[in-house]
């Protein structure tokens, strides 16, 4: 299970928060979130209590808690073991762990790389 | 067989958490199929289809489509429908699922949306009371010529019938993974500690060909595969 990293902005398990969260760095959150998320350009995980009720639009996401709205990440999602995601997913490349949960849309878009 | 309510009751016996969700053992078996070969065909030519996995999320059958351009659409609906608060009783007291608010919750889709579902064994394993809802939502989401994959065993054969998730690994390749069930500890309303149930979903009927063909009756077509062990295959279009 990957730590959060030191220096990294962290949303402790014991922290609620209602309403929209954004910023411009990475992210990690392993409290709970009820409303939107919108990290463009930076990362976000979601740790192994993270309880997420929101729309996510980040650069990367990370899920090992519990996420329940649709995701929408420029670069990747990865989706570890312990993740349970309710929610339509869409990014570039997705990895999904052995063990994850997901009730949704996987739309992958390319893009020309030239 | 143990009946619907004796299968139901040990699932939950005690329990009034989140439902269960699958664990995977490592334990894997690999089988041809007739009938993944014949619709594999059509993902391997035509492009953007709408594609709806009803087994236990895959990693690979993700990949898989992914990979070709089409958009998958996951939802485990076996692990759904152990949610406790779907157990209601019915007008002589016996315990049956709310199919209608099962379908509220799930297969929520607009009509004629996918090209392809992938049914696995759900028919087998789903409570009697969700089965004809279930096939019945299915026809609506299914677009008129889509295709529906679903397997069924020929015989009970206990423990060694199993439930499994099946992951795509080439055109008419698939791997079984024999499913268990863990208590799904995070989603706890009570935070309580997890349950460990070593108990899989259980063969819950054994249906033959009439039944099939009655339970598919409002589609346009369907095609038996019979394979070597005691599944038969079947391959319907709406």
């Amino acid at each position: 299970m990957s730590a959060p990293a030191s220096g990294l902005a962290q949303i402790g398990k014991s922290v609620f928060i209602k309403g929209e969260l954004s910023g411009s760095e990475d992210l990690y959150l392993d409290g709970h979130v009820d409303g939107s998320i919108a990290l463009k350009g930076n990362n976000l995980t979601v740790g192994p209590n993270g309880q997420v009720k929101a729309s996510v639009e980040a650069k990367g996401v990370v899920v090992q808690g519990k996420l329940d709205g649709n995701i929408q990440a420029s670069d990747r999602v990865e989706l570890r073991k312990s993740a349970v995601v309710n929610g339509d997913i869409s990014t570039q490349r997705i990895s999904i762990e052995e063990g994850a949960f997901l009730k949704g849309k996987v739309d992958i878009h390319r893009t020309d790389t030239k | 067989m143990s009946s619907v309510s004796q299968n139901f009751m040990k699932l939950f016996r005690g329990s009034s958490g989140p439902p269960t969700t699958p664990a995977q053992s490592s334990q894997k078996v690999t089988r041809r199929s007739s009938g993944l070969a014949e619709l594999s065909r059509s993902w391997e030519s035509a492009e953007g289809l709408c594609v709806l996995d009803l087994g236990s999320t895959s990693p690979n059958n993700i990949r898989h489509f992914t990979e070709r351009g089409h958009r998958i659409y996951s939802e485990d609906l076996l692990t759904a429908s152990t949610d406790p608060e779907l157990a209601i009783k019915d007008e002589e007291g016996n315990d049956i699922l709310d199919s209608r608010k099962f379908l509220a919750d799930n297969l929520v889709y607009p009509a004629a949306q996918f090209d392809v579902i992938l049914c696995w064994n759900l028919p087998d394993y789903l409570d009697e009371s969700l089965v004809k809802p279930v096939v019945g939502r299915l026809w609506s989401v299914l677009k008129p010529g889509g295709m529906l994959l679903a397997f069924f065993h020929t015989r009970d054969a206990g423990p060694d019938s199993p439930c499994h998730r099946f992951h795509i690994v080439g055109g008419d390749v698939l791997e079984m993974q024999k499913i268990e069930l863990r208590r799904e500890s995070r989603r706890g309303a009570t935070g309580a500690a997890p349950t460990a149930l070593s108990e899989g979903f259980q063969l819950q009927r054994v249906f033959n060909n009439r039944h099939i063909e009655n339970l598919f009756r409002d589609f346009a077509s369907i095609k038996f595969f019979l394979a070597r062990d005691s599944i038969r295959e079947v391959l319907v279009v709406r």
